[in-house]
Order: structure tokens, then sequence, then C-alpha cells
């Protein structure tokens, strides 16, 4: 505690973190996303696939994480962008990816201000409970519109033009991997500005004590479904993503068990931290992948034994689990 | 003096049970009143339809000149009617310095912005600061509420209030939970309370209420039996009676 008075502005300036620090994370993962283009030449369609769920589990981080909202599920906004995504290809010959990818963003905001919509009402329970019943109520739809998405066999046949007219989505996956991680980092860079916003602030206020915010002379409600039509366009994202990689769309993008899936790997990585949110995914699908080449029925046995570890050993994910050895490091010092 | 607070036979039942019956108060600017009453007496009933958590049966509330009677919470809040909770309600992983921040933003009408960021406006930043140093918080500012001793978060609810810049303060049982050895410090903090400000203090603290009020209304059983000087409330037959515990006596017949 320092008892030296130092002017007004430092004591303003510097005291809440810049943007620099998100920046050298940025940097990070663009990194690890290029070695990972390097190292592994021939799991380009797996580390594309993780890209493309991280971006749903990012997405869920902010309700979860900065709202509060308890949800299981998440997946029907990912498989609402990846379905938009899909049927304009197929039916409306829109074939630029960036285009692809903006309307899955669009498709899964809109159907994020009505998931806010519905799960907003309540808290707790009874909001999980909503939300198993949205993502089936999806799922369901998308099956009966069978006209529109395939039903349960699936959507298929999308040619998305190559990229900039030049790179193709060829058979080995090199295009989809670098879109991917062009992706990852553009939205991480949104992210990192809203998850420093005055807004982002207001919003973890509301999931600790919404009566204390209101209180403040802010009506929440409006900035809670705002941060749900940001959610949704990532989880959008995520799913047109899906889409264009590999050009095909399943019922088990809108499913359970894909938002149930992701609110494990956020809890693996960390709750309200967007890195960790990352983290958790890449961890979990790794050993999902690596264990499932094992042993392909008792995979979910070594995930479940992993997560009971994290939970006792480091019960705020791996994330927290860094920030403590940090912390250590610095007191030590 | 005009009242910039005007409270007009404010009734609340709730079932067969009145609360408030037909409650009146007046501020004007600079007012220091304390309401006071015994348990059940309706007190946290009385702020509630006053910040506008609860809507009253009958009567109208007035901030300002304005008919806020069916105005939310919120509304209230932006138009100057700010209140202090009884146990304070802080964000725990958050710093005193996000709080103000926080309110001030809110008051500048940056709030919700969503590409700034939060600790980027250095207006803010340093009316924050001057806030919290007035109130002797400038070396726990920056350490999360949760980590703070519970009389400094209470000087914390307190440097919320003030960077609302409120017309009319509403302090819900400021010093309640606080070690004795910190409330003189709450003490200091409400007498440096602006000078133009109306402050209502909702307390059972017969101390801090002669030290801070001057006026104290009393609610009994829901009606509001004394207005008057601090020095008369001992001497009111019906507060003493209320005190007492014999409510019976001291209904008015209307």
């Amino acid at each position: 505690m320092t008892m030296r008075h130092t002017p007004l502005s430092d004591a303003a300036r510097g005291a809440w973190p810049a943007y620099k620090r998100d920046a050298v994370g940025i940097l990070v993962v663009l990194a690890g996303g290029i070695a990972g283009y390097f190292l592994f030449p021939d799991s380009l369609a797996l580390l594309t696939r993780i890209v493309s769920i991280a971006l749903l589990v990012l997405s869920l981080d902010l309700v979860v994480g900065f709202c509060g909202v308890a949800t299981l599920g998440h997946a029907a906004l990912y498989g609402i962008g990846a379905y938009a995504a899909g049927i304009v290809c197929l039916r409306a010959g829109i074939t630029d990816p960036f285009l692809l990818v903006l309307i899955g963003a669009a498709a899964g905001a809109v159907a994020g201000i009505v998931m806010g919509a519905v799960l907003l009402r309540t808290h707790g329970l009874p909001q999980l409970v909503l939300s198993i019943a949205f993502v089936q109520l999806v799922q369901e739809g998308a099956n009966k519109a069978s006209a529109y998405t395939g039903g349960s066999d699936g959507l298929a046949g999308m040619m998305p033009a190559p990229i900039f007219g030049v790179f193709a989505f060829d058979l080995w996956g090199r295009s989809a991997y670098l879109f991917a991680i062009f992706l990852l980092v553009v939205v991480l860079m949104i992210l990192a500005i809203v998850a420093r916003s005055p807004f982002a602030m207001l919003c973890r206020g509301a999931k600790e004590d919404p009566v204390r915010v209101e209180a403040l002379g802010v009506a929440i409600r409006p900035e809670l479904l705002r941060m749900y039509a940001i959610s949704g366009a990532i989880a959008g994202v995520g799913g047109a993503l899906g889409m264009l990689a590999t050009q095909v769309v399943g019922l088990d993008g809108v499913s359970f068990e894909l938002s149930a899936n992701s609110l494990v790997m956020l809890a693996l990585g960390g709750v309200g931290s967007l890195y960790g949110a990352l983290g958790g995914t890449v961890v979990f699908m790794m050993v999902e992948h690596m264990v499932a080449a094992i042993n392909p029925f008792h995979w979910m046995t070594v995930i479940g034994g992993l997560m009971i570890g994290v939970v006792l050993v480091a019960p705020r994910g791996l994330a927290g689990a860094v920030d403590d050895i940090k912390r250590r490091s610095e007191t030590r010092r | 003096m005009s009242a910039v607070f005007d409270v007009a036979g404010v009734t609340k039942s709730f079932g067969g049970l009145t609360v408030n019956r037909d409650v009146s108060m007046r501020l004007a600017e600079g007012d220091r009143v304390a309401l006071i009453g015994p348990n059940g007496a309706g007190k946290t009933t009385f702020v509630n339809l006053v910040t506008g958590h609860l809507a009253p049966d009958a009567g109208r509330i007035v901030l300002a000149g304005e008919d806020i009677t069916r105005l939310d919470t919120v509304a209230r809040v932006t138009r100057g009617l700010v209140r202090t909770f009884q146990v304070t309600r802080l964000f725990a992983d958050m710093t005193p310095a996000d709080h103000v921040v926080m309110t001030l933003l809110r008051r500048m009408g940056k709030a919700t912005r969503i590409l700034a960021r939060f600790g980027g406006d250095s207006a803010a930043n340093d009316e924050a600061y001057e806030i919290l140093e007035a109130l002797g918080l400038r070396d726990t500012m920056r350490r999360k509420v949760g980590e703070i001793a519970y009389g400094q978060q209470r000087l914390v609810e307190l440097a919320i209030a003030l960077a609302h810049r409120p017309k009319v303060l509403l302090l819900d049982e400021p010093a309640a939970g606080v070690a004795s050895s910190d409330v003189p410090r709450i003490e200091q903090a409400l007498e440096n309370l602006p000078p133009t400000l109306a402050v209502l203090m909702i307390d059972h603290d017969m101390d801090l209420v002669m030290r801070f009020a001057r006026r104290v209304a009393v609610l009994v059983a829901g009606e509001l039996v004394f207005d008057g000087a601090p020095a008369d409330v001992a001497r009111d037959a019906q507060v003493r009676a209320a005190y007492l515990g014999s409510y019976g006596h001291v209904r008015r017949d209307a």
C-alpha cells in the first residue's frame, strides 16, 4: 500500500488494463494457429473443427461468463448460423465465403435475440430448462423442415467459392484452416474490445446483482439482450465456418449434446475468461480426438475424469489455474 | 422553501394489511431528515415505494416538480433520486474505482458504450478519484470490494451515491453492521455530503439519527405520527408509546 501521493492523472492512467495485453494474447493465438498449420498438416480438418467449436464456446462465455445466464442450449445459435449459411449457399447461389460468414453471423444474432428474450425471463433452473427446450425445439424444427435443411440426412452439396476467388476449399483443408484462423483472430479482436467496454462491466454487474445495476440507473434487460445478439453472431460465425469447412450441415449442429459439451469445454477452460474458453476447447477436443482413436467407446469416461480433476484441483478452470500460478510466483518474488 | 421531493398521501396494502397509510413527507434542498420507527412500522415498504420497487395504491411522489409515481427505478435514478442499501450491494469482484467510474459513466450517458474502453475516460477517472479520496478510500480503490472492510464498503456505497450527483439521497441504515471504530468515518462522510442535497435517512440507531438529522419523522404501524425537531421526538407522547410497544393507543383516528 503506498502513501505517496501521485498526481491525479497518473492514478487514472494505467489503472485499467489497456488493449496492449489483449494484442499480445491475440498474437500468441495467431502464432499458435500458424504453427498448427505447419506442425499438423495432416490434421487440418480437426484443427478447423476445433476453431469452429471454439467460436461457439467463446460465444457461450459471453452469456454464461459475462451475464450469468444458465444455458444448455447454446448450440442452437451455432446450428442456425450453419443452416442459414448452408441454405443461402445452396438456394440463393451466394457462394462468397466472407458473405456466407456474415449471413451466419446475422442469423445467429437474430436467433440470439429470440433466445435471449425467452431465457432472460427467468433465472437459474427454470432458465436452464428453457434453454434445453429451446435447442430441442430448434432441432426438431430443423428435422421437420427437411425441404430446406435436409432433415436427418443433413444439408449437403454446398459449393462455396474460393476465398478471394483463389484459395479453394480443397480436400486438404488448408484454405479452410487459414480462413478459420483469420476468423478466430478477428473475433478475438472484437471480443477484446467488447470485454473491456463499459457495456461488459454492466453485464458483469448484472450477473452478480441486477437490482444493483438498476439502482445505478441502467435498464439491464436491453443490455443483456444486446450481449445475446453479439453472442449469437459469434456462434453463427462458428456455424458458418463449420459449414464452409465440411460442406455439410447436420442436426448434431443444433443438438443438446453439442450445447452440453460446449459448456463442459467452457468450464474446463474457465468461465469468464476468453482465453480460457479457447484453451478449454482445444484441450477437450484434443483429448476427445486422441482417446477416441484409442477407444472409441469410452472417450467420454476420460473427459469425465478430466472434468472431475479440474473441478477438484482448479475450480476456476485452466485459466483460473494459470492466474493462480502467476499470482503465486509474483508474490514470491 | 419549495420542496425538491414531495411524497403526498402514499398508501400501500398487502392483502388486508395496510403497511403504509397516507404517508406524506416533503424535503427541501439541504434537508437532513431521519425516518425512524420500530421494526415492522413500514419503513422498508416506504423505501420501496419511494425507489419504485413497489407501486403505491394511492398517493403521489413528486421529484423536482415532476410526478414520478408511475416511473420505474431506473427512471427515478436518472432523474436524481438515489439510494444506498441497508446491506451493501456491491460487485465483489470489482474495485471501488470500478463502481464509481461505472456510475459516473452512467451519469454521462456513456455506461452502455461497447466500443469504448472502461477506464479510458479520463474525466470520469479523475472525478472518481476525487470522490474516493474525499471519502478516504484512496488506498483501497484498486482492491476488490470483496476484500475490503465492511466499513469501507459502506463508504463505497456513499461514493456511488455521490457519483450520481443526486437531488435526493435516501440512506438506508448507512452505518448498519459497521464496526463501532469505523462509525465515526461514516458519520464524517455524512456530514460532508453536499449542503444543498436533500437527504432522507432511514435508521433506528438513535445516536446517529440525533447527530445527523435536523428533522425527524416517526413511522408507527404504517402511519407517520411525528414530523418535527429531533429534540421534540423523545417528548412526544405518541412516539414514546410506540417505542414502549402499545401500538393501539397511537393510532390517530382519521
